[in-house]
């Protein structure tokens, strides 16, 4: 079977960590399941929900405000949740329930290192996130720059990002689909695209944001009661779970120890500053930050969001845990009944085995929607980022220099989805048979490289100027793109090469000092008088970042 | 809003004692987490016998795994403290700046 995901070449050892930690939202060739009627019934009444919800949001969605950010009118609860809910993909649920089967205690440390950078954006950016933030994160970084320059450098890389992401998450949902579903590849890219467009240009942000939190909703849901039934086959006893897991488990003791996963510490290292700083840089998280009404429930959603993600990743724990025994020591679940073979639909299905052993089909079938739904809302919040990049930043203030009426930009973001949307479904098809892990890589390194410098030294250091924005945001760019062209995901697995150049994965730990070099020193050699306006003018944002005075607020429309 | 008013703010002492206390706060946070993740994966990377080891002689449990317990949960408690001082004191303080602000304007 080709259907193992991440799991197999994380199998293959630390070199190959991080490409594979980040193909954690990629899922590559899998095989076509029967029809799986339960799981497109269960699907179907979501739909029904998410669009009944559009239709009423539709109603709400007239300005570019309520379009981009919900009005402004999210509260902190629910923003936490659809921050959850676009940080918990399909991928977190089955590639780190398989990764805990596989490697035991190994995927505990993997799923801190993809928790840790919460705190740090709540300590030192969501406030100010939310202070100077409009509509899109170039608002900031072109606060008191030069708008047009700036804009377009801020536009392209998230566009870059959102794209990468967005066909990864295709060919991810066109391959899950067929599994869990028995869908044609074709037909499952038609669905998400068709739905994910219907979203986004009737229901904006409101939408999106509701379709974030049912599906987080549900994700919690079926996690849990998974969880519960599972623990009910070990008395609810951590000892009695892990104590038959060593027995049966091929790591044996070992299970519960750190293994060979992290061993190489520039991995690690460059693992966890990827995951914290690319999560910094995403536009369709930033994003989030601007629907709600201050800086208060800024720091509240973040609360929210950082204890739902490390309570569902606790749960994913201990579900790869109890799959050991449950799914491990059960002949029905592995090709021609050979137990320790190969699973049957590859490793990444361990969860949906798990759920259809301790819960029959009912619980398959519901676990099978969530996961649909789980890509079709990151879909949904990928796509309103990349739009409103190309209508607000681009057409609105780059090309019609803000003279553009509000309604005429409402109609360009709405067409920019449509645009994005058939562009994710054609390149979706031309990627079907590729390895797309290197595209999610590519985007956390140009988040991290390209937008997140650039951004937290528009916030922290006034002696940015737009050369020194320039000059490192599109070196950031640029040198994430071709260490990751250089890398083994795109240089051997792409063009067949015997070798990679490049020996790591990420770029980020190399990527991102080279573009802050270049920002500072290319500011600090700009001896413009445009630069000196434009150091001068962050005593005002200062202000502004620290108490909210003047930022956009939830009457502003 | 005019620069008058926050070149006011910036001449307020209270903004200052603000920005430098809340500033400090969230680096001192900041720095615990830094400091206790990567103490981690130095750990994961040079001592994982260390990590493999049963503090509890009726218990399977790891310090790796008590190590990885800790985090989520401190972590997540340094957010909860962050978020009700910020949103308590420091905005109080806050409020006190912006009043004193708009007073000034009339």
């Amino acid at each position: 079977m080709r259907a193992m995901i991440s799991v197999r070449s994380l199998a293959l050892g630390a070199g190959l960590f991080a490409s594979s930690a980040f193909a954690g939202d990629a899922i590559s060739q899998t095989t076509k399941q029967p029809i799986n009627l339960t799981a497109i019934g269960m699907f179907f009444i979501f739909v029904l929900m998410t669009l009944a919800i559009t239709y009423w949001a539709a109603s709400r969605t007239k300005s570019t405000a309520d379009f981009y950010t919900a009005g402004g009118g999210i509260t902190g609860a629910q923003n936490g949740m659809a921050i959850a809910g676009d940080y918990m993909s399909a991928a977190t649920l089955l590639g780190l329930t398989a990764m805990m089967y596989t490697r035991g205690v190994d995927a505990y440390i993997y799923m801190i290192a993809f928790f840790v950078g919460w705190p740090v954006i709540l300590f030192l950016m969501a406030e100010r996130l939310r202070n100077l933030g409009k509509f899109t994160f170039a608002d900031i970084t072109a606060y008191r720059l030069n708008q047009g320059k700036v804009r377009t450098m801020a536009a392209i890389s998230s566009l870059v990002v959102v794209c990468f992401y967005l066909v990864a998450q295709m060919v991810g949902a066109g391959q899950l689909i067929k599994l869990l579903f028995g869908l044609d590849y074709g037909i499952a890219l038609v669905v998400v695209g068709a739905l994910m467009m219907v979203y986004v240009t009737f229901g904006g942000m409101v939408a999106t944001t509701w379709v974030q939190i049912i599906k987080a909703g549900m994700l919690l849901f079926g996690g849990t009661t998974v969880v519960i039934l599972a623990m009910t086959q070990f008395n609810f006893s951590f000892d009695e779970l892990t104590t038959r897991a060593i027995d049966v488990h091929k790591l044996g003791t070992k299970l519960l120890a750190p293994g060979s996963l992290l061993a190489d510490p520039v991995t690690a290292i460059s693992l966890g500053l990827g995951l914290m700083f690319g999560t910094a840089g995403l536009p369709h998280i930033l994003m989030r930050f601007f629907t709600v009404t201050d800086a208060k429930e800024a720091r509240k959603s973040v609360l929210y969001a950082s204890g739902i993600v490390a309570y569902f990743f606790n749960v994913v724990a201990l579900m790869g845990l109890a799959a050991i025994i449950i799914v491990g020591q059960n002949p029905e679940f592995f090709e021609g009944g050979d137990i320790g073979g190969a699973i049957i639909g590859g490793g990444n299905m361990v969860a949906m085995h798990l759920a259809k052993a301790v819960g029959g089909d009912i619980l398959l079938g519901f676990l099978s929607a969530v996961a649909f739904a789980t890509i079709l809302a990151v879909v949904s919040g990928l796509a309103l980022a990349g739009a409103s990049a190309i209508s607000h930043d681009i057409y609105s203030r780059v090309i019609m220099k803000g003279k553009a009426t509000e309604k005429a930009e409402l109609r360009m973001s709405k067409f920019a989805t449509i645009g994005l949307g058939v562009v994710a479904v054609l390149l979706g098809l031309a990627f079907e048979k590729m390895n797309v892990a290197f595209m999610v890589a590519l985007a956390f390194g140009v988040a991290a490289s390209a937008n997140f410098p650039v951004l937290i030294l528009s916030m922290y250091w006034k002696g940015l100027t737009t050369r020194g924005a320039l000059a490192g945001g599109y070196l950031g760019l640029f040198s994430a793109v071709t260490l990751v062209v250089l890398s083994k995901s795109v240089w051997v697995d792409v063009f067949g090469f015997a070798a990679p150049l490049f020996p790591y994965t990420q770029p980020a730990l190399f990527s991102m000092p080279l573009a802050f070099l270049a920002t500072i020193i290319v500011s600090n050699m700009d001896t413009s008088r445009a630069a000196e306006a434009e150091r001068e003018a962050f005593g005002d944002q200062y202000v502004r970042a620290q108490t909210g005075l003047g930022a956009a607020s939830a009457s502003s429309h | 809003m005019s620069s008058i008013a926050y070149a006011r703010i910036r001449n307020n002492p209270q903004f200052a004692q603000l920005v430098a206390a809340r500033g400090r706060f969230a680096w001192f946070l900041s720095a615990i987490v830094f400091i206790v993740f990567f103490s981690f994966v130095l750990a994961v990377a040079f001592a994982p016998d260390f990590l493999a080891q049963r503090p509890f002689a009726s218990s399977n449990v790891t310090i790796g795994i008590l190590a990885g317990l800790f985090q989520f949960i401190v972590f997540w408690v340094l957010t909860l403290v962050y978020v009700r001082r910020a949103n308590g004191e420091f905005d109080d303080l806050n409020k006190a700046v912006l009043d004193a602000a708009s007073r000034e304007d009339k």
